[in-house]
């Protein structure tokens, strides 16, 4: 039984993993929202699986938001602006997928090796959860450096927080009301973002943020 | 007497055919006479090394000639890894001088080599027997400078000359490190015997200065990347027979260098060594193969493949680094075994393909793999044996190169149970990484051979190509055969290096040769097994089951006709797929960031211009390091160039402020 | 005694690979014409090709060299080894210990390698993209395979096909690493066997071929050698993820001749289950343009790397 509890977390976890990095690969922009959608439920059940190991119903909730908020209300509207916003063509990437994965894995071994180092002490569950959460957070941020998208950075910010996410049920004692004020934070972020995304475009026609280097006078 | 003395007379020998060399060197039977002697010679020293490895293991002699520093003197020495390395240096010398037999009659300035190449053997060999700083460095200078003179043979090609004057400096530069190196490890005290250095305290800083200095000198002899730029220029400028001997032989004793100082003088490593030679091992094996998937020139790209197999040689011997120091002696054991046996079977594969270039330029004066095609069908045995050196250099089973390489895999399959977090992770990269690179020399190779021996000629210089003479086929024959000998039989191989492993790691493999059916087993038979002779057996029996069964029962029926191809005809052999073409896909997939620029000029519509695809390559090395080291130097230059017009009072100066800085130096150290 | 009975189960192997491997093509023939409501060729259609072929007379064009006549052969037998040591319906054969996963891969290696040059030897253009697409590919899809290795001998801790069903059949549990390589080895499966997305068996467009361009100037008995050897390389991937990540009903050790007979009837079920996913997949999916090959076969290797790494993870506890 122990050994299975823990196979079937590491699986979700290491899934995790899997699909931030299909997120990387992804050019287009609705692949890139299923996948996304695919990363919030393979999060809501590897929470859930937590919250029936650890005995902690409050995380049932969590994993309820994260299934909710993240993957079927973001996308969903996500969607639509990407349709009203007229971008549904291929995603610029800065240095080519080949480079950008290279780097990824570059990114999980160096998780790994300092997850599994300074945690040497704590118990396989979580050592195992924080090594991949922080995997999830630095694919998360390689996105959002390597895409010029606005609404791709915005994916990768939300994938950033899954991984928070992911660490912190790991780490066993997230109060459900930091849990909680961090998901509306994070739908609070939609909304400002989503809106700011149309200012963009009515003002620079594209939603490229390399037009907001050009306003701020750093390229000619 | 002993196995030392008979080398050593053996050494003098060569070198008296050097200057025997010089006396004829005009006369016809002058280059049959000088190689026969060679080709004696190196037998006599193939034999006494492989007694003395065979023999008794772990058999030591040592001689001492009162030359050289007075209180040292000169000292040979005959252990089992020189042993080893004698064997492999004298093999190849004993194939080229039979090749050069046959060869070396169409040679047009024979006076430029005859003299040279047996100084060139003497050398190599006695780099392999010195036993102490002074001889060892000595006889390393005298190979460099013997294989220089043989690199300028051609010297009237200007890019011969930017060769030779590129590898004189690049070899100094080797000697330069190798001898602070060697410094380092004589200590203040002057002990410069390799007896002295195995038994002195360094301080701690010490071995890691000296691991860097041995890997930038044999490493520039050798071609490890970035320090490889000489060798793609230099081996391929000198005669065929000693292009074969440069890349073959030269680099395997720059090896013999790096292992001697690491392996053997500097006592216990650390496990950051490993991650060094590893990553530059590593780098080289991909470096390099990826610039010979792109040559055109036959030689220049076996030269840069030579770059590839330094490469996988050195992860085998960072592989046994990484053991050694965590103290897996069985694993660290295997890793040199690999490195050890793929440093033989890349002497011998590359000394047949160097000999089948030099056919091939015999046969049609061109090296140009673009202007061959169709020497399949003018030279059908240099094609056939150009094809059995292709199979074992590309890794593929049942010859030798797959044994080597598969050892280094599973010692790579090993490295989990490093305890170091940074070896765990970079020893399966680099496993990856040794699959690419065996990949892609599989691909160059069939690049290489499919666009030089078949297809159509593409030019009249490959349409009227002959076929080599007999004893240049006798040498590539021996060769091959010995290539097939050692992939089908490793187990003999891996218990004759055996002594020379125990030397260098304090551990050898388990006996191979008396496991059932021939096969080897580098850890337990549980985990993994391989037999190529089975493998060999299995291939053979289905192949003439197959032709057998087929002629017997359906049909035997042949007919000759134009080839089909789609329905489209194409009378030109222009029409053929070129060697750049073949490497497009290669070259839009890896070289794109780093190895070669394209242009397209495309000429608009209704212009009557032809389209133009313009291909540069580029070689990493030359762009990040020495450009800008030959900038810098030349601009230095000209700055010290206003110190020739300064007044006597001011050189007055100069020479004060010299002798006040030394001074300074010497109260805050001494 | 013991000694006939394993030189018999060895050969049966060997000729049970050969005998199996155009049905399964006939199957995935009849499968991808069921999904796409077309009727489709009868189930032994490739067998009657074959004969058809072998009966045939060979017509060479004027400069092909020996080697050409003697490629298909080398292929083949190098292709049939191959097959003849991944375990398919009992581990632990007579010869399972001549070869190594590796082995394996390098063995497949060889025979692409003439393959390849004998696409070059008639001097066609055709003949020259497919060898130089079909190395390149290569090229990508090794160092994804050696990946895949490593996660399988981190697992099992064994490159031996035999030893590491035997691991997976006693041992068998959830690991992610696992499931990241059976991905990866379906992705350099469908490479190697220039099935779809990489590559169209059923075409004879010129652009969009790699196998075959290269076999393109190819007639008579030595395509049906070709041919043969081909679908010995679908069936022997598919016996190679079968053996891998579904041991189960393979024949250990010494069974009764009983057991045996109940494994080669689980061998075929599974060829039948690989061969009719394959087509799901292939008709689900469009091919891919030729650059795309890299970043797909990239991913595989991503796949390998990622499960290597997971592997270091779950070996802490």
């Amino acid at each position: 039984m122990d050994r299975f509890v823990l196979d079937f977390a590491h699986t979700l976890a290491g899934f995790m993993v899997l699909v931030s990095f299909m997120l990387l690969y992804q050019d287009r922009m609705f692949s890139l929202l299923n996948v996304f959608a695919l990363q919030a439920l393979v999060l809501a059940a590897s929470v859930a699986w937590q919250a029936h190991v650890q005995d902690a119903p409050h995380l049932y909730v969590t994993a309820l938001i994260a299934l909710v908020l993240k993957a079927i209300i973001i996308p969903i509207v996500l969607h639509r602006v990407v349709v009203r916003l007229g971008i549904h063509r291929n995603i610029e990437t800065v240095g080519g997928i080949g480079l950008t994965m290279l780097f990824g894995m570059g990114l999980v071994a160096l998780s790994m090796v300092v997850m599994l180092r300074a945690t040497a002490a704590a118990d396989p569950l979580a050592r195992e959860d924080l090594a991949f959460a922080l995997s999830v957070v630095l694919l998360g941020l390689l996105m959002m450096v390597t895409r010029r998208n606005a609404v791709s950075q915005i994916i990768g910010f939300m994938s950033l927080e899954n991984g928070l996410i992911l660490a912190a049920t790991g780490a066993k004692g997230m109060p459900l009301v930091v849990e909680i004020s961090v998901a509306f934070s994070v739908l609070v972020a939609l909304i400002v973002i989503g809106v700011f995304l149309f200012r963009i475009r009515e003002r620079f026609d594209s939603v490229d943020v390399h037009a907001l280097d050009e306003s701020r006078g750093e390229r000619q | 007497m002993d196995n030392v003395s008979l080398a050593l007379m053996c050494v003098a020998a060569l070198l008296a055919t050097a200057v025997l060399g010089v006396l004829v060197r005009r006369s016809a039977a002058a280059s049959g006479l000088v190689y026969s002697l060679c080709l004696i010679l190196s037998l006599a020293i193939l034999a006494v090394a492989a007694s003395q490895l065979l023999g008794g293991a772990g058999a030591t002699e040592i001689t001492r000639l009162p030359i050289g520093l007075p209180w040292v003197g000169a000292n040979f020495r005959l252990d089992p890894l020189s042993s080893f390395f004698l064997v492999v240096i004298d093999l190849g010398a004993a194939a080229a001088s039979l090749y050069a037999l046959g060869y070396g009659r169409h040679e047009d300035a024979p006076e430029r080599i005859l003299p040279f190449y047996p100084a060139f053997l003497a050398g190599m060999n006695l780099v392999l027997l010195a036993a102490d700083a002074f001889s060892f460095l000595v006889a390393w200078e005298f190979m460099s400078l013997t294989s220089w003179a043989l690199v300028m043979a051609h010297h009237r090609d200007p890019e011969n000359r930017r060769a030779g004057y590129i590898y004189l400096v690049m070899a100094s530069f080797g000697t330069l490190a190798l001898l602070l190196a060697f410094g380092l490890l004589a200590g203040p005290a002057g002990g410069y015997g390799f007896a002295d250095m195995r038994v002195a305290v360094h301080a701690a800083w010490l071995p890691g200065l000296v691991l860097i200095l041995a890997l930038l000198g044999a490493g520039s002899k050798a071609g490890l990347v970035p320090l490889h730029v000489w060798l793609p220029l230099a081996h391929p400028a000198a005669p065929s027979h000693v292009s074969a001997l440069m890349s073959g032989v030269m680099t395997k004793v720059a090896i013999y260098g790096f292992v001697r100082i690491v392996f053997d003088l500097l006592g216990a490593p650390v496990w950051w060594w490993s991650i060094l030679v590893l990553g530059l091992g590593a780098v080289t094996v991909v470096l390099g193969v990826l610039q010979a998937v792109l040559q055109r020139d036959l030689k220049r790209l076996l030269a840069y493949s030579t770059v590839e197999n330094i490469g996988i040689i050195f992860i085998g011997l960072g592989l046994a680094l990484a053991f050694q120091a965590n103290g897996m002696t069985g694993a660290a054991a295997l890793s040199f075994t690999a490195a050890l046996l793929h440093i033989f079977n890349h002497s011998l594969f590359k000394g047949l393909l160097f000999f089948g270039a030099g056919a091939v330029l015999n046969g049609t004066g061109e090296r140009d793999i673009e202007k061959l095609g169709g020497l399949i069908r003018t030279m059908p045995q240099t094609a056939f044996l150009v094809l059995g050196g292709c199979l074992a250099i590309s890794a593929l089973p049942p010859l030798n190169g797959f044994v080597s390489e598969w050892l280094i895999f599973q010692a790579i399959l090993v490295s989990p149970d490093l305890p170091q977090w940074g070896l765990k992770l970079v020893i399966p990269a680099v496993g990856a990484l040794l699959a690419l690179g065996a990949a892609l020399s599989a691909a160059c190779y069939v690049r290489a051979f499919g666009i030089g021996f078949l297809g159509r000629p593409r030019s009249p210089a490959a349409s009227s190509a002959h076929e080599a003479d007999r004893l240049s086929l006798a040498a590539m024959f021996m060769l091959l055969g010995l290539c097939v000998l050692a992939g089908i039989l490793p187990g003999f191989l891996i218990d004759a290096v055996a002594p020379a492993v125990r030397e260098a790691v304090g551990h050898a493999m388990p006996a191979q040769a008396s496991l059932p059916w021939l096969s080897i087993v580098p850890v337990a038979e549980s985990r993994s097994s391989y037999n190529g002779l089975l493998i060999f057996a299995f291939i053979v029996i289905a192949t003439l089951l197959t032709v057998k069964s087929i002629h017997r029962l359906a049909s035997r029926a042949m007919r000759r006709g134009p080839a089909w191809d789609c329905g489209y005809p194409e009378p030109s052999p222009l029409t053929q797929y070129t060697a750049d073409s073949f490497a497009q896909p290669l070259r839009r997939v890896f070289g794109e960031f780093f190895l070669a620029r394209e242009k397209v000029t495309m000429p608009k519509p209704e212009d009557p211009l032809p389209a133009r695809l313009e291909v540069r390559l580029r070689d990493l090395a030359w762009d990040m390091i020495y450009f800008p080291i030959e900038r810098t130097v030349a601009l230095a230059g000209e700055k010290f160039n206003a110190l020739q017009f300064l007044t006597i009072r001011r050189y007055l100066g100069l020479v004060f402020a010299a002798l006040v800085s030394l001074l300074l130096v010497v109260a805050i150290w001494a | 005694m013991g000694m006939i009975r394993d030189l018999f189960l060895q050969g049966v192997q060997m000729f049970l690979v050969l005998a199996v491997a155009p049905l399964l093509l006939g199957f995935t023939r009849r499968a991808k014409a069921w999904l796409l409501r077309r009727k489709g060729p009868p189930l032994l259609q490739p067998y009657r090709d074959l004969l058809r072929l072998m009966r045939k007379e060979v017509v060479l064009a004027e400069n092909a060299s020996w080697l050409f006549r003697s490629a298909p052969y080398m292929i083949f037998a190098a292709t049939w080894v191959a097959a003849a040591l991944v375990p398919t319906f009992a581990t632990g054969l007579q010869f399972s210990w001549t070869a190594d996963l590796i082995v394996i891969t390098a063995l497949l290696g060889s025979a692409r390698f003439f393959l390849a040059l004998a696409g070059m030897d008639v001097g066609t253009s055709f003949g020259g993209i497919g060898s130089s697409r079909e190395m390149m590919f290569a090229s990508l899809a090794e160092p994804a395979m050696i990946m895949i290795v490593f996660t399988v001998a981190l697992v099992a801790g064994t490159t031996q096909l035999s030893q590491v069903a035997d691991f997976v059949f006693a041992h068998a549990s959830l690991r992610v690493s696992l499931a990241l390589a059976l991905v990866a080895l379906i992705i350099v499966a469908l490479a190697e066997n220039t099935r779809i997305p990489v590559d169209n068996p059923a075409t004879h467009l010129e652009l969009t071929m790699v196998h075959e361009a290269m076999v393109l100037e190819y007639s008579g008995r030595h395509l049906a050698v070709i041919e043969l050897a081909a679908a010995l390389k679908l069936s022997l991937y598919i016996s190679l993820i079968a053996s891998i990540f579904a041991p189960w009903g393979l024949a250990q050790g010494d069974a009764a001749p009983g057991a045996y007979v109940t494994a080669v009837v689980a061998y075929i079920g599974k060829l039948a289950v690989g061969g009719f996913l394959l087509v799901l997949f292939e008709t689900s999916i469009a091919k891919m343009r030729v650059f795309r090959v890299p970043e797909f076969l990239g991913a595989a290797f991503m796949l390998g790397f990622l499960g290597t790494l997971l592997l270091f993870v779950s070996r802490t506890f």
